[in-house]
């Protein structure tokens, strides 16, 4: 196949984000703009106000960034599902107006799949159990027979967002600009005593709620340092989440873990995985920031990968799939001789 | 060591003249002592004592001969056979479908008697010889008569069923059910709307 370049919109959240990859895997640029709520969490209706308003900045910052013009680009590819149906809706319209304009081919990319692979390609990891944990996402999922499998996900609330609840019932948010995951990992870190919290892993499955109304009671109790509950509360989820990529990595057999997603970013879940991964003889990659949270260049990563397959999709088909499972996606460009 | 799993590790040893297995719950370096021991202590605690009222519902499981929580280790029968997770793709659709209603009672029998085994995989099934279905690693059970925990392990099956069987997943989960039903009579309708409630609060399913 020629050369060529693809470029990718993500917006199923709170990033608008845009990216642009060679064919070969070459990221030229990924550049985004992230909607920052005055109080509390995502709106979605506000947060697709902010993606629209900002779309043609973001676009044109990508062109001038990489240099690449718009009639050189051979595809167009945005996330099409999992995520906020009003953020999502608003990078599809910017995608399918390009792809218009430009005559391009459009292909619609499942978010999940967009974390694994740009995960993979940065690491060039080529089979890993991977943890994907974010504020809307707690999935570990790893390659089996066409399909990235879920081997375990959270029963209720992603732990992103557990986290993220937590801390603003803490107060935690007062620094404004820093993820509040950011806050409790410095509080957590100055915590010397372990407080018991509900601990629940069924299976492959977490479930978080208990465990979060738990600290929010401890909290309330006053009786605590808040340091010893961030300790305690990060603890456990961590634990948690390690414990289900150990079971996914010793029933799967694979050699190497990838974390990813915005808690990805913590270093004490970082150094929790490092180990258990090194117990089973694994490797383990974690992400750069840049590509670990929402952003294009994983949108266009797949984007190419799909094109070389041939899976576009005609404008008038392309609806946003607000609750499109990882597993319900075919993943041909991941070559089953070369994974167990 | 015959296995290294997740949480512990498998030995084959002979103990008194018997062929024994010794699960011994690791420590995990990458979480807290504090946790680490508590988790370990509990569930070496917890495994055997579940285990014996997995036999009392009329579930095999294995015979339990001594456990040593300073260590957190279980010593316990070696089931002769093989893991039904090796087996089951390459039985005749028939024998297939005849061993997965048989692991529906079972599940039934766990779920009467109010145990929830809590990792329902085909790894943690042994086939032995005589055709007798063997539970093992009790290791996340727990006792539950409720339709949420009946729900999720249920669940689970069928998640076990649709990553490592695939091609069967349809065909397995269906004969365990009919199984399961012939243990939980009218019960079974519940928990199944309750597996379809889970498969939908999934943060992410298409079909609602």
């Amino acid at each position: 196949m020629k050369d060529g370049y693809c470029l990718g919109i993500e917006s199923t959240a709170d990033d608008f984000g845009v990216g642009i990859v060679s064919f070969e895997g070459e990221v030229l640029v990924n550049v985004n703009d992230t909607y920052t709520p005055e109080k509390g969490g995502i709106h979605p209706r506000e947060a697709a106000r902010h993606h629209a308003r900002v779309a043609g900045k973001v676009l044109a910052e990508a062109f001038r960034k990489s240099g690449i013009k718009p009639k050189e680009l051979s595809v167009i590819a945005f996330s099409q599902g999992p995520g906020l149906g009003p953020c999502l809706r608003t990078g599809a319209t910017a995608a399918r107006a390009l792809a218009s304009y430009l005559d391009l081919p459009l292909i619609g990319v499942n978010h999940c799949v967009a974390h694994i692979e740009i995960g993979k390609l940065i690491n060039k990891a080529e089979d890993p159990v991977t943890l994907y944990v974010s504020g809307g996402n707690t999935i570990v999922a790893a390659f089996e027979a066409r399909r990235y499998r879920v081997f375990g996900e959270t029963l209720d609330i992603a732990a992103g967002n557990c986290i993220d609840v937590f801390a603003r019932e803490a107060g935690l948010e007062s620094d404004r600009g820093l993820p509040l995951g950011r806050i409790v990992e410095e509080r957590a870190a100055k915590g010397e005593n372990f407080i018991h919290l509900p601990y629940t892993v069924k299976g492959m499955d977490l479930s978080f709620s208990g465990l979060l109304t738990a600290a929010i009671t401890l909290l309330k109790k006053g009786k605590y340092r808040i340091e010893d509950i961030c300790f305690s509360f990060q603890e456990t989820i961590f634990s948690m989440l390690t414990e289900v990529t150990e079971r996914a990595l010793a029933h799967t057999e694979k050699k190497e873990v990838l974390l990813t997603g915005g808690v990805g970013s913590n270093n004490r879940l970082k150094e929790m995985l490092r180990i258990m991964a090194e117990e089973h003889d694994a490797t383990f990659h974690s992400v750069p920031k840049e590509y670990a949270l929402d952003n294009g260049a994983m949108i266009a990563w797949v984007g190419v990968l799909s094109y070389k397959h041939g899976l576009t999709v005609p404008v008038e088909k392309s609806f946003v799939k607000l609750k499109w499972r990882l597993d319900e996606v075919e993943v041909p460009w991941v070559d089953e001789k070369d994974v167990d | 060591m015959i296995k290294k799993g997740a949480e512990a590790s498998l030995y084959l040893e002979t103990w008194h003249g018997r062929k024994v297995v010794l699960k011994k719950r690791l420590v995990k370096k990458y979480r807290v002592p504090e946790l680490d021991r508590e988790i370990r202590i509990q569930r070496t605690r917890h495994e055997p004592s579940i285990i014996h009222k997995a036999k009392e519902a009329g579930v095999p499981t294995p015979i339990i001969y001594m456990i040593d929580l300073a260590s957190s280790m279980i010593v316990m029968e070696f089931v002769e056979g093989k893991r039904l997770k090796e087996v089951l793709d390459h039985l005749p659709s028939e024998e297939r479908r005849r061993l997965c209603r048989y692991v529906g009672i079972l599940v039934g029998r766990l779920h009467k008697s109010g145990i929830i085994h809590g990792d329902l995989t085909t790894s943690n099934m042994i086939l032995t010889p005589e055709g007798r279905i063997v539970f093992i690693d009790f290791g996340l059970s727990e006792q539950s008569f409720e339709l949420e925990n009946r729900g999720v392990d249920l669940h689970l099956m069928k998640r076990a069923l649709l990553s490592t069987h695939f091609k069967h997943a349809e065909e397995c989960f269906e004969s365990i059910i009919n199984g399961y039903m012939e243990v939980m009579g009218e019960e079974t309708e519940e928990v199944l709307n309750k597996v379809k409630e889970i498969e939908k609060r999934g943060r992410y399913v298409s079909k609602r």
